[in-house]
């Protein structure tokens, strides 16, 4: 590795890091942030969910918005598969189901970047299994 | 670079060193590795995350999961569930003593609530051994901003404005002491970082050197750049080996960046960085003492002035801090003095690490702003006291302090308020006791403690403390008189009246806060020949309760010294003379007569 | 000199910055009592560890008591050094001292001449409030000094003279706290040590912690066997300095008084080792001009300068130090040794007494001559040729014992005839004066000609290293002086860097020479006393009729009768000796 020589040199070693340590920042302080929940159980994982995780974490970086994306276990709605909650700081969480990549867009440009609603959301009386 | 979806840190903390952690990251990483997981999951040790009752601490990003006690046979579990099907591994979860639910999150444990990390805000949050994590929290950018855009009495402004205190145990202002030494006019002058860390139950700065060494070394640059030193010298304990060696990694890097050495950032500025082990003699962290034990001779404390900031290690000009003191600096820096001073009280800014020990629920590490009162410590962070029992006392300052009680728990803590009530900051130690411990026993628990680390320098501290010692241990064998404690007094005022260095200045303190606070348990050791916490063994009396007592004579025929008399079928009594306590009888006895007095 | 303003018990008086509370105090005629503090003001010689904390006071806004000792003055300051709380803290710290100290006064060595026994008195201590466990130590005897730690203070003045003034390094502070004592490396014992004997441990030690080994009852003994010829001898600096112990000034001349006192103990033959001080300028002078003329004549490797012997510390010293230099000191034995070879020979003959019937008795300021007259190259057939060598103090206690009024004694002379000696042997026993009696003689033999002028003034003093250029003729000799052996150590290493321009130098172990040897009445960190008795030397050797070491006619007979002349063969085998490696000496053992 090279010499530091300046702030501009340590800038650069703090970006190429940028992407890891923010996943430990923003999980300082997720009510703040759009919180992204991709259910990945064998159902979910059968049906795509992990591309579908990997989507937004690489579009939500690109398109420079700022959220937690986790993982979490199977919502329920196995019928629906891939399910995703998305959460936007001060709102009710909504679920969304049947995502694959073009539902993922239409969410992070309409509903994520909007607030516009998008096809697809189950409606709820949800309560996650975990949370029993 | 590859995205990583998931961070695991696993502690790699001293305390959970010790149960297994490190075999515990390796499972992780194999099984890790197994499932195809490693490019989206990062498995990285962490320091210490200050929650040691527990550990080892495995906690998962981004979702804050945080799990206790994770033994290496946890590992798979934990991918195979949480990682892979998003299901959180509840039998690990931490559970709330008060409520007994499992939190999820870290964010919601009553230990972190009320929290504020400064000097540990690196700790369990990066992988020490790696600069660049460092660097992505802006490390080493207060380093730049001194050596670019300011001059040194600049930088020892801003740390004045502060309000920054030494974190060792004399508060002094860092800024004032940083000042001093850079007008001390010398070709050569030291910076020495204070990691020879003594107080028993305390390793906060163990735990920065081990969870975020990079911060100590950006700060001891920064206070060369002040100071007009080149040198800095690290006197650490030779027992703290993975300190050692993360210090050692993180020097290692440094140079290879080019943060230390030779024209750091293109300046003319040039500084680098020795260790020298301690040999762990609590003394040595008396600064005097310790320029000493660093120059090859007896680690013992001589008189100031001079100071070292004028006259210290090898005659030069020396500016000593210790390691947490240290790791506020860069942040000072980078955060602006306005902030620091806005956190904390009047006279003491900032933040203070405790580590939490005794008879409490959370036992740890924690950081809180100063200010904060013993009763959020104790009662908030630290989950109270265990079992349920009934607090009795806390004991602040480490071997030096006193005890405080019940009637201090709303005071706030800093550095004033714990003087003004007979005991200390110190280093930060805090050891909370219950109604189950004796406080005579505490005070000599601590002067066998000093005892063993006079350094035997000054005749006060040398035969005193020993003195003191055994009158409080006279006492615990029910040996002692109302004039012992008259005694303890007089001898406890002058050893703190004429010793040389702080050692001896401040050892008697536990004695005289004891004597004050808990007058009525010294009166009842020596006049009813009574301990109510029943831990001085020779004040027990076992008695036989008539009203129980069948006359079985089990109690008899087990009794090794022939201690109990009594017909078969008639009531027995013990010869109190000649009774060892050795508690026989009180085990036979199966109908419930014999009790402890 | 700048200034400041004190107010010290209600006195306000003025003194220099940087002074102490303590000299302060003394300015102004009020006594603080000091125990570990030792101020050698004429040989600026400082012990000041501040760790007795005997001589605390109050300093006015300041939390804790203030040790005098160590804390400077500063203006406007209000000390107060008697009020309750100084005087109950300063009897307490002496109670817990003494609460570890036996209290078997009555039969330790240093009764009624020990620090701490005094201010016990002077506190008026009646009882101990802190009593408890005693630190215990193994007792360590060596050929010269006997270490009792148990009686040890922890005042630190034998571990600053060993190592600070002396740099000899046998005795450091180990262990911790309420064990902590003064030892050797690795706890061996002082024997096993780079000790030297010099004995300024002893010399400045408050307690009974280090004393010398007693051969009084030997001596008794031997003075009772009637078949025994006990001949005793008295080194210079004894003279000037036992008055002191029966009360008299210091730098009282008691040469006379001292002869009578001997002869009524019963010693058969009373002689000076002042005789044998002659003795040495002859050989060891005549060993300068050689080596000198050698160098003088292009000899390539003769080794100069050359250093005197006499000093067995100093001896001591570079077998262990310096053993790469071995060759460089003059291989004259010392005048106790050279006495004793000529007594057990040359004059055992004359008197028709065989060898293992005589006992020689050396009286020596010096507790390294102890060890000396135990080294197996200066005896015959395991018979030492000194036999027993004492201290000043215990001569004192050896007349005292015997009941002789001293102070009444009538002066009497000393027996022949190794009872002759000249000026130039007295001044022996002060710094500079081997020197100075070595030039006497060989300034007259390299030239030929009469010395006018015998006061080599610029040769005196209490310096620490010293130097003048003699002129011999139109021949500058360069002369140094050291005394203490740290400052022995600066000359050596200026000679092994090759820096040193001298030709002659003179060492003597001990701050001042042999006045201020480890066998002298304890001066208790007075130094005026030490010049005292070095003003005494000068003025005995200034009323001396003869003040050239060859010009004593029994020195001229002797040479005549029996050895024949300086470096014959007889003289190196009686009169000269060899140096040992004792570097390797050192190791640990169980």
């Amino acid at each position: 590795m090279g010499q530091v020589k300046s702030l501009d040199d340590l800038r650069r070693i703090k970006e190429d890091l940028q992407q890891k340590m923010k996943l430990r920042e923003n999980s300082n302080d997720p009510e703040s942030l759009v919180q992204i929940k991709v259910a990945m159980a064998t159902c979910g994982i059968a049906s795509g969910a992990k591309q579908v995780m990997d989507f937004f974490v690489e579009e939500m970086d690109k398109r420079n918005i700022q959220a937690v994306i986790t993982q979490t276990g199977c919502m329920g709605y196995c019928f629906a598969e891939p399910t995703v909650e998305v959460t936007i700081p001060g709102k009710e969480p909504v679920v969304f189901g049947y995502v694959d990549a073009k539902k993922a867009d239409d969410i992070i440009e309409k509903y994520i970047k909007n607030g516009e609603l998008v096809e697809g959301i189950i409606p709820v009386n949800y309560e996650t299994i975990e949370k029993k | 670079m590859s995205k990583f979806k998931m961070h695991v840190l696993v502690c790699g903390g001293t305390g959970c060193h010790a149960s297994q952690s490190e075999l515990l990251l390796e499972n992780l990483k194999t099984i890790v590795a197994d499932k195809g997981l490693d490019n989206d999951v990062q498995v990285i040790a962490t320091g210490c995350f200050g929650f040691c009752e527990k550990g080892p601490i495995v906690k998962i990003i981004p979702d804050n999961t945080f799990y206790t006690q994770v033994t290496p046979g946890d590992a798979r579990e934990i991918i195979e569930e949480h990682l892979i099907k998003g299901r959180k591994v509840h039998r690990l979860l931490y559970v709330d003593p008060e409520n007994k639910e499992q939190v999820e999150d870290s964010k919601h444990m009553g230990f972190y609530k009320k929290q504020l990390r400064i000097a540990l805000r690196n700790c369990g949050f990066i992988d020490p051994e790696n600069i660049d994590e460092y660097i992505s929290r802006d490390g080493y950018e207060a380093l730049v901003k001194c050596l670019t855009e300011m001059k040194p009495q600049e930088v020892i402004d801003i740390l004045k404005k502060s309000g920054l205190r030494g974190r060792g145990g004399g508060g002094f202002p860092t800024g004032t002491k940083l000042e001093i030494t850079s007008k001390s006019v010398s070709d050569i002058k030291y910076v020495v970082c204070n990691a020879d860390e003594g107080d028993p139950g305390a390793f906060m700065d163990r735990s920065i050197l081990e969870g975020d060494p990079h911060s100590v070394i950006e700060a001891m640059a920064i206070s060369g750049y002040c100071i007009g030193s080149t040198k800095g010298l690290v006197y650490i304990r030779a027992e703290y080996p993975l300190a050692i060696n993360r210090l050692k990694t993180a020097i290692k890097q440094a140079r290879e960046y080019g943060l230390l050495g030779e024209n750091i950032f293109g300046t003319d500025f040039s500084f680098d960085i020795e260790l020298r082990y301690g040999a762990g003699a609590f003394v040595c962290g008396e600064e005097t003492a310790l320029i000493h034990s660093m120059e090859g001779n007896r680690g013992e404390p001589t008189f100031k002035p001079p100071f070292p900031s004028v006259e210290g290690y090898l005659g030069k000009p020396t500016n000593v801090n210790n390691v947490e003191t240290l790791a506020n600096i860069p942040v000072i820096i980078n955060q602006g003095p306005e902030w620091f001073a806005s956190i904390g009280t009047e006279k003491s800014k900032g933040t203070k690490v405790f580590a939490l020990a005794g008879k409490i629920n959370n036992v740890g590490l924690i950081e809180v702003p100063m200010g904060t009162t013993l009763r959020e410590v104790i009662y908030e962070i630290g989950g109270g006291i265990k079992d349920g029992k009934k607090f009795k006392a806390v004991q602040t300052g480490g071997p030096s302090g006193g005890c405080l009680t019940e009637k201090h728990l709303d005071t706030p803590i800093d550095y004033d308020n714990l003087l003004a009530n007979g005991s200390m900051m110190g280093s930060g130690g805090m050891i909370v006791m219950d109604e189950d411990d004796c406080m005579v026993s505490v005070a000599k628990f601590y002067l066998d403690f000093t005892v063993e680390e006079s350094c035997g320098k000054c005749s006060p501290c040398r035969i005193g403390n020993k003195r003191l010692y055994e009158i409080l241990d006279k006492i615990t064998q029910g040996k002692g008189t109302r004039e012992d404690i008259d005694r303890l007094r007089n001898l406890s005022t002058v050893i703190k009246d004429t010793s040389l260095c702080g050692l001896g200045q401040t050892s008697p303190n536990p004695v005289l806060s004891t004597i004050d606070n808990f007058w009525d348990e010294y009166i009842e050791h020596v006049t009813d020949k009574k301990c109510r916490s029943g831990q001085c063994k020779a004040l027990l009396q076992y008695v036989i309760e008539p009203e129980n007592c069948v006359g079985c004579t089990a109690c008899a025929r087990n009794c090794p010294v022939n201690a109990i008399a009594g017909e078969r079928k008639g009531i027995h009594v013990i010869d109190q003379e000649a009774c060892i306590k050795c508690g026989a009888c009180l085990e036979k006895c199966k109908f419930n007569a014999v009790f402890i007095k | 000199m700048e200034t400041i303003k004190i107010t010290i018990d209600n006195k306000v008086i003025e003194v220099a910055k940087g002074t102490t509370i303590l000299k302060a105090a003394r300015e102004a005629e009020i006594h603080i009592p000091t125990l570990c503090y030792l101020h050698l003001h004429d040989l600026n010689i400082e012990n000041k560890p501040g760790g007795c904390r005997v001589c605390v006071v109050e300093v006015q806004g300041r939390r804790n008591l203030a040790p005098a000792c160590v804390t400077e003055c500063t203006d406007g300051m209000v000390i107060n050094t008697h009020n309750i709380r100084v005087l109950n803290a300063r009897k307490t710290v002496l109670e817990l001292i003494l609460s570890d100290h036996p209290t078997d006064c009555l039969i330790c060595a240093k009764n009624g001449n020990c620090e701490l026994q005094t201010m016990a008195q002077e506190f008026g201590i009646r009882e101990l409030h802190y009593e408890g466990e005693q630190s215990t130590y193994r007792e360590d005897t060596s050929p010269a000094i006997i270490r009792d730690v148990d009686k040890c203070i922890m005042c630190r003045r034998c571990e600053m003279m060993c190592n600070d003034v002396q740099t000899v390094g046998a005795l450091s502070a180990v262990n911790r706290g309420f064990m902590s004592v003064v030892a050797p490396a690795f706890e061996m014992n002082l024997d096993h040590s780079v000790c030297t004997y010099c004995g300024q441990c002893v010399a400045v030690c408050p307690t009974g912690a280090l004393t010398e080994v007693d051969h009084t009852n030997a001596i008794i003994r031997a003075l009772a066997d009637p078949t025994k010829t006990v001949v005793v001898q008295t080194a210079p600096a004894v003279r000037a300095a036992l008055g002191e112990e029966f009360g008299m000034e210091p730098g009282t001349l008691v040469t006379g008084k001292l002869v009578a006192a001997l002869r009524r103990l019963g010693f058969n033959y009373v002689f000076d080792t002042d005789f044998a001080a002659d003795l040495t300028i002859m050989e060891e002078g005549t060993e300068l001009l050689d080596r000198l003329t050698r160098h003088l004549n292009g000899e390539k490797d003769v080794p100069l300068p050359i250093l005197t012997s006499c000093c067995p510390g100093w001896v001591n010293f570079f077998e262990h130090q310096f053993p790469d230099m071995m060759d460089i000191p003059s291989t004259a034995r010392s005048p106790q040794q050279m006495f004793g070879a000529i007594a057990k020979t040359y004059f055992a003959n004359k008197i028709d007494v065989k060898r293992e019937d005589m006992v020689v008795v050396s009286i020596m300021p010096c507790l390294a001559k102890k060890y000396e007259c135990t080294r197996e190259e200066f005896s015959t057939d395991g018979n030492p040729d000194v036999d027993f060598s004492i201290s000043t103090r215990e001569l004192a206690h050896l007349i005292k014992q015997a009941n002789i009024n001293f102070n009444a004694l009538p002066d009497e002379e000393f027996d022949n005839p190794l009872g002759e000696s000249t000026g130039a042997a007295v001044i022996f026993g002060t710094t500079g004066g081997v020197i100075e009696a070595a030039v006497r003689t060989a300034y007259e033999l390299h030239t030929g000609k009469k010395l006018e002028r015998v006061d080599f003034t610029e040769l005196r003093g209490m310096e620490f290293i010293r130097s003048a250029t003699i002129d011999f003729n139109g021949l500058p000799i360069n002369i140094g002086i050291a005394h203490g052996l740290g400052n022995a150590r600066k000359l050596l290493q200026d000679i092994k860097d090759g820096k040193s321009e001298f030709h002659a130098i003179e060492i003597m172990a001990c701050p001042g020479g042999c006045i201020g040897g480890g066998g002298q009445p304890l001066h208790h960190g007075d130094s005026s006393i030490l010049k005292a008795r070095q003003k005494a030397i000068y003025q005995e050797d200034a009323g001396k009729t003869i003040r050239k070491s060859h010009e004593n006619p029994y020195i001229v007979q002797l040479y005549e009768e029996f050895l024949g002349k300086p470096l014959s063969e007889k003289s190196h085998h009686l009169l000269h000796t060899h140096y040992f490696d004792k570097s390797k000496e050192i190791k640990v053992v169980e």
